[in-house]
């Protein structure tokens, strides 16, 4: 019925819904409008700038440049994108579902790649990998070699080393959004595919993954995006990809807008890819059950299963944290031991987390409600609203500060010439001259990894238990903050620990965001690695790691799901 | 706690709002000259803090990879930018055709510095020079002299090692090399190059070092100073790669060594002028351009300038007299034509 739908019909149920939506929560929708337009605004700015060029810069990018930038980018993220599916979704699942030694450990552990800054860990790599590195000397060691052009050994400075490299630092958000979907999973829904006559293995493949679907596309946009948007790492190991199209047409041909107009049309590409994933599920619902429900029994494994699952699970870990962090940690201990801990070095840390963390806060707040309007006034301008919040991800990150500069400035001028005329005093560049920018930019590029983490945790939870608390006379509020929010802690926590993590890693915008003579933990080991020393950066690269390690294990305490009965839903529902 | 009713909390903000926006306004008016500058803080520092020394001027600097010039004319006439430090004519070029640079007179400046390394019109002035050049390995390489034409020389197939052409230095290069000779020899050469590389370019200069040391390549094309980084960087590693390599300074057919340079523009609302202007009179002094040449590597651009002894070590420099308006000319048609030859393919 609904296939032959025809077009007015769906337009006129559009409007009608979108009509209905206005009438009943027009406050709801007014406040996600504010965000958006918040949230689009600098990317509305480069739009502007890239409609405003002066040259064609397109017969050149189509003719010289996609052929391979194109060949490249598709090969970086269909690298990029089958690993971290690789990695993600079979470690979520052995953690989540399963119990073997050290799977306390790997649960949180899983997670620490993320807290490395992508190009660091390129450096790293290509330091241990390259001729001169610890693995090819012991190799020529062992074997007899005199030169290296006397044996093949896989050259990291390559694509391939490229997708390994980002693949390695980018499952864990994969890994996130996979376990806490396996996590939320009824028994019921595995028990009776078992009964059925299913495999573990089938209930795993047939099963779980394909419920998992909507939570594994969110993490593997979002690691996808970061690879698309990332110029230090890719620059560094030689893989000509889009970004650094967009950066040559910018700097070495002087057009910002034809940087821009590159950086737009990358822009739309990924938009119409996330359309497509949604629309390929438009038609299935995944929500959670309101009954009351139980967590699939772990299951234990033993024998050569349990080493398995160990292998799979701290090979990853080994390749994306110990190996490059232990690799830090010794040239940052022989760094602490020459010079000591620099007092400066405190004052890095305080304005790391002070950005990251207001970041972080606004970032969920922003998130929850974006995903809470989505959840609850269904409906496609709401969707649409809340995908355009999103876009801000995909750019790459300076083209996203040279956007956001825009309304700061516009915002900062109209203050300063209110003043003038008030006070007869100037207050200059308030905001840009108070960091307040960069804080901006960051909400900006993160905010879609914060709304889609809220989003996957809203799926899980039934709409049946907000109407039930409805029905029971609690307000919209009333039902939000005594069933939605204790239900979605763990999608909260993990929005704010990855919005944290990321921010506090951010490189491009906060370089040219910030005030003067102000140094955050990632600007100071690019000023490092701009002076070619990167590993003189290691112990600024450690904190970081550490910074994102704490909420990592504040999180894996929090996030172990809450069951209904010990939230006492049904309780709260009947309080009311 | 109850708040305090409205009209005494309304006066606190008011009072906040007026010592905050009156901190704002004072700070800007103190005796200081803030920077921009693309080059990496640590590199000027010392020159800058003899500066505030000598003449009690604070500095503020702001560093940035990319996008400073874009940011001052967002910023336009608020902006705090006195000066834009930057390491490339590309870079200096692109800041005066955005509009936020003014030119500064200055007879000290236009004495200190030789006419082919500043601006006619006083846009912009270079503060050091550092010239691209070829780093060969000690074993393999027996050649004295090279030209940059003789890089396309097929005798070198798979034997060289270079960064991306799309690396502003090497643009710069090919930019020169366009100039000199036209695009369909400066297309040919690059072809030529390209099938002499032992490695899809990648890394950035001192990778060059390192794989010759490693043995992968002969020769690797690399700005001067990092030669000097390299031989005396704390990492072990780093003096390895250093000691693997001897400098060879090549010119162009009948002409001389390409060189790019650090420079400095003036903004166009520069609050502090004045300063700003000492400033730049300061950096072209013998105490701050030792401090380039000693900490950084680099050649003084004043020509009376003590050279420090490990610069001496690159060997003689005779600077490509192509006047560096022209490299810039060049820079969008050289970073085109790298993308037509598939150069980093």
């Amino acid at each position: 019925m609904i296939a032959t739908e025809t077009l007015p019909g769906a337009l006129r149920r559009a409007v009608a819904t979108f009509g209905a939506g206005f009438r009943h929560d027009y406050r709801l929708l007014v406040a996600v409008a504010l965000v958006a337009v918040l949230v689009a605004a600098p990317v509305v700015a480069l739009f502007a700038i890239a409609v405003g060029a002066q040259d064609n810069i397109w017969p050149h990018v189509v003719g010289a440049v996609l052929p391979n930038a194109l060949l490249d980018t598709a090969g970086l993220l269909m690298g990029v994108g089958l690993l971290v599916v690789l990695v993600g979704v079979p470690t979520a699942w052995l953690v989540a579902t399963c119990r073997f030694p050290g799977q306390a450990l790997f649960d949180w552990a899983l997670l620490l790649p993320l807290a490395m800054p992508t190009y660091i860990v390129a450096y790293c790599y290509v330091d241990l990998l390259d001729s001169f590195g610890p693995v090819q000397s012991a190799l020529r060691h062992l074997l007899g070699f005199t030169s290296r052009r006397d044996y093949w050994f896989p050259e990291i400075r390559s694509l391939y080393g490229a997708v390994f490299v980002m693949g390695m630092v980018l499952y864990p958000y994969v890994y996130l959004c996979a376990r806490a979907v396996f996590l939320m999973q009824s028994a019921a829904v595995l028990d009776v595919a078992r009964t059925l006559g299913a495999s573990r293995g089938a209930v795993f493949l047939r099963v779980a993954v394909p419920l998992a679907r909507p939570a594994i596309a969110v993490g593997a946009a979002l690691a996808l995006m970061e690879t698309l948007n990332d110029i230090g790492a890719s620059e560094y190991l030689g893989v000509r990809s889009l970004s650094v199209a967009v950066y040559a047409t910018w700097v070495n041909r002087g057009s910002l807008a034809g940087a821009a107009q590159i950086a737009c049309v990358m822009l739309l590409v990924v938009l119409a890819v996330v359309l497509l994933e949604r629309f390929g599920r438009r038609r299935q619902r995944y929500v959670g059950s309101a009954q009351r429900w139980r967590r699939a029994d772990a299951m234990k494994l033993g024998g050569l299963r349990a080493c398995g699952a160990v292998l799979a699970c701290l090979l990853p870990l080994a390749l994306g944290f110990l190996v490059p962090a232990g690799f830090l940690l010794h040239q940052a201990i022989g760094l602490i031991a020459s010079n000591g801990i620099q007092p400066e070095f405190l004052v890095l840390i305080r304005h790391s987390v002070t950005l990251a963390g207001s970041a972080a806060a606004i970032a969920c707040v922003l998130g929850f409600l974006l995903a809470h309007a989505e959840q609850h006034a269904r409906g496609p301008a709401f969707s649409a609203i809340v995908r355009l919040t999103g876009l801000g991800y995909a750019l790459p990150g300076t083209v996203l500060a040279i956007g956001t500069m825009v309304p700061v400035v516009a915002l900062d001028n109209t203050i300063d010439a209110a003043m003038r005329t008030l006070f007869g005093i100037s207050t200059g560049l308030l905001v840009m001259g108070s960091g307040g920018a960069v804080i901006y930019a960051y909400v900006v590029r993160f905010l879609a990894v914060a709304v889609g983490t809220m989003e996957t945790g809203f799926h899980k939870i039934s709409p049946h238990l907000e109407m039930a608390a409805r029905t029971l006379g609690q307000s919209r509020i009333g039902a939000l903050v005594t069933i939605e929010l204790p239900l979605m802690r763990p999608a909260v926590a993990t929005a704010a620990l990855l919005v944290f993590v990321d921010a506090m890693k951010e490189l491009p915008a906060t370089l040219l965001l910030r005030p003067f003579d102000f140094e955050t933990l990632s600007t100071s080991i690019y000023g490092y690695a701009a002076r070619g020393s990167f590993e003189q950066g290691a112990v600024a690269a450690l904190a970081i790691v550490v910074a994102g390690f704490l909420p990592v294990l504040w999180l894996a305490r929090t996030s172990r799901i809450p069951l209904p009965e010990q939230l006492g839903a049904a309780d709260a529902a009947s309080r009311a | 706690m109850p708040l305090p009713d409205r009209p005494v909390l309304a006066r606190l903000l008011c009072a906040a709002g007026v010592v905050a926006f009156a901190a704002a306004a004072t700070s800007a008016q103190a005796d200081e000259v803030n920077v921009y500058t693309y080059r990496e803080p640590g590199l000027i520092k010392p020159a800058l803090d003899a500066f505030t020394k000598s003449t009690g001027v604070r500095v503020n600097t702001l560093f940035a990879a990319d996008g400073l010039a874009e940011r001052m004319r967002t910023e336009g006439t608020n902006s705090p930018a006195d000066l834009l430090v930057a390491v490339d004519i590309g870079r200096l070029q692109q800041a005066i055709d955005l509009g936020v640079t003014q030119p500064v007179k200055s007879e000290a400046l236009e004495k200190a510095i030789p006419a082919q390394f500043r601006d006619p019109q006083g846009q912009w002035y270079a503060l050091t020079l550092r010239s691209r050049i070829v780093y060969a390995s000690k074993d393999r390489v027996a050649d004295q002299n090279l030209t940059y034409e003789g890089l396309a020389d097929p005798k070198w197939r798979g034997k060289i090692c270079i960064r991306s052409g799309q690396h502003p230095y090497n643009t710069s290069l090919i930019a020169a090399f366009l100039a000199k000779h036209g695009e369909a020899k400066t297309e040919a050469w690059l072809k030529g190059v390209k099938a002499n590389l032992a490695k899809r370019p990648s890394g950035g200069d001192r990778e060059g070092a390192r794989d010759i040391l490693a043995g992968v390549c002969d020769l690797a094309v690399g700005n001067s100073y990092y030669v000097g980084l390299m031989r005396n960087a704390k990492e072990e590693e780093q003096r390895k790669w250093g000691a693997a390599i001897r400098t060879i300074n090549p010119t162009f057919d009948g002409g001389g060594t390409h060189v790019n340079i650090s420079g400095v523009v003036m903004a166009k609302n520069a609050p502090n002028r004045a300063s700003a202007a000492k400033m730049m009179e300061f950096l072209v002094s013998d105490t701050a351009q030792h401090i380039f040449s000693d900490l950084n590597y680099e050649y003084p651009v004043v020509a009376e300038a003590p050279i420090a002894d490990s610069v001496k070590s690159f060997g003689a420099l005779r600077p490509d007299t192509l006047p560096l308006s022209e490299v810039g000319r060049n820079r969008k048609a050289a970073s085109m034509l790298v993308d037509r030859v598939g150069f980093d393919n």
